[in-house]
């Protein structure tokens, strides 16, 4: 569904990474590896369509990223580095801002029981920013539970999370590949995955 | 149409929860619009040729004020690139964001302005095509400066330069805006200058969004 071919990066007259192939299919996973400033976001980045690679094509369901850009959004579930959390809204009100930017639907019903799995019951209506830094991970997290697109594109998904939440996250990763969705993802920790998927690591 | 209406309401709900940014605007225009009166005298001749220029730069300094801030906050904490990934258009989602813009910094302005422009001993004719015309000319300035805020995000230093490239930009909007109020104060009728200034409103309305995401898109690259 998703394939890439032939990537490769140029920051400034320094090439990250070029030659980067791989294809990631219905029910698979993708564990994206490389040492720090290896190029792993921006290969997340180029795979979203947010920079446009320096050579090489991202497809998603056999066109490419450029053609069709908001059938491919429509599908894609991205969690960079910064949270798209607003501090002075509540973990609910994030989460509704959230859905509706992403033009999907919002129960608040749903978005209570994912907000009380991952550990925020009685926290919902907070402002988030009195909320810790594994706490606001936790809230932007539970858009794993909530919108159901069938990629997710993650960067570090773990980091900043105690045991028990990564625990919860690559069981959210797990389910959805087991439900027949896709997961690419960035991560230095080791964890445990169900379902098929494989590492890729990203060589300069 | 939904993202766009849940997005408007929700610029407006984090405005509410942080009201300074929303005040300090309009506190800053009531200022600027109460000095001039004070340092010129209260000379009522010179005050009635000047309040329509004077009233028109206030409202347009003020809501230059807020822009910085328009999409700089969403680029930081990663809300904008959510938008750019969204199934909805970017440009609809910008309009959205302009809109809340004018809401809360346009709309008050020109509700402001009649209070203002008593100051300046404006008949009751000429302050209604005062509110008129900053109604019309308020949404323009926040489409224009919403270009220049887009393509100076991420910019060190895009506040200054933000001023310098909006500006010379503002001044058709302040030229027929102002221009409308002194026709109608000299007896002349103010339709002409409106027409010009809904003309540029229309086109602004309809060339603004989409400009606005090309730049932002180049901004999250």
């Amino acid at each position: 569904m998703l394939s890439v071919s032939d990537l490769s990066c140029v920051r400034g007259d320094q090439t990250l990474f070029s030659g980067v192939s791989f294809d990631l299919n219905a029910g698979q996973w993708l564990h994206l590896e490389g040492s720090n400033g290896s190029g792993k976001t921006s290969l997340l980045r180029i795979v979203t369509g947010f920079t446009p690679p320096a050579h090489g094509q991202v497809c998603w369901k056999g066109r490419p990223l450029a053609e069709t850009p908001e059938a491919f959004h429509a599908d894609l579930l991205y969690l960079g580095h910064a949270l798209a959390l607003k501090d002075e809204l509540s973990a609910l009100e994030n989460l509704e801002a959230d859905a509706a930017i992403a033009g999907r639907s919002f129960v608040q019903a749903d978005a209570l029981a994912a907000l009380q799995r991952l550990g925020l019951r009685g926290r919902t209506r907070l402002p988030v920013r009195v909320l810790s830094q594994g706490q606001k991970r936790r809230v932007a997290l539970a858009r794993l539970m909530l919108q159901a697109a069938p990629l997710w594109v993650l960067d570090e998904p773990f980091v900043a999370l105690d045991a028990q939440a990564q625990a919860l996250v690559a069981d959210a990763i797990s389910g959805h590949v087991q439900r027949g969705g896709m997961a690419l993802f960035t991560s230095h920790q080791p964890m445990d995955l169900q379902g098929r998927g494989a590492s890729y690591r990203l060589q300069s | 149409m939904n993202a766009f209406v849940a997005l408007v309401q929700r610029d407006l709900r984090l405005a509410m929860r942080r009201k300074s940014e929303v005040l300090t605007a309009l506190f800053f225009f009531v200022v600027v619009a109460t000095l001039f009166p004070l340092g010129i005298g209260p000379e009522l001749g010179v005050l009635r040729k000047i309040a329509p220029g004077i009233l028109w730069v206030g409202a347009l300094l003020a809501s230059l004020l807020s822009l910085g801030r328009l999409f700089s906050a969403d680029f930081q904490d990663g809300t904008l690139e959510q938008m750019a990934l969204s199934a909805t258009p970017l440009p609809v989602l910008v309009g959205a964001k302009i809109l809340a813009h004018w809401l809360l910094s346009g709309l008050p302005l020109a509700l402001l302005a009649p209070v203002l422009a008593l100051q300046f001993d404006l008949d009751a004719g000429a302050m209604q095509v005062l509110v008129l015309s900053l109604l019309v000319g308020t949404p323009l300035l926040s489409l224009i400066g919403a270009v220049g805020a887009a393509l100076t995000l991420g910019v060190r230093g895009g506040e200054v330069l933000l001023s310098l490239l909006i500006l010379p930009l503002y001044i058709p909007a302040l030229v027929f805006g102002s221009g409308a109020v002194e026709a109608q104060i000299s007896g002349v009728g103010y339709a002409a200058h409106m027409s010009i200034l809904m003309a540029m409103l229309v086109l602004a309305a309809f060339f603004g969004p989409w400009v606005c995401s090309a730049a932002l898109r180049i901004a999250l690259e």
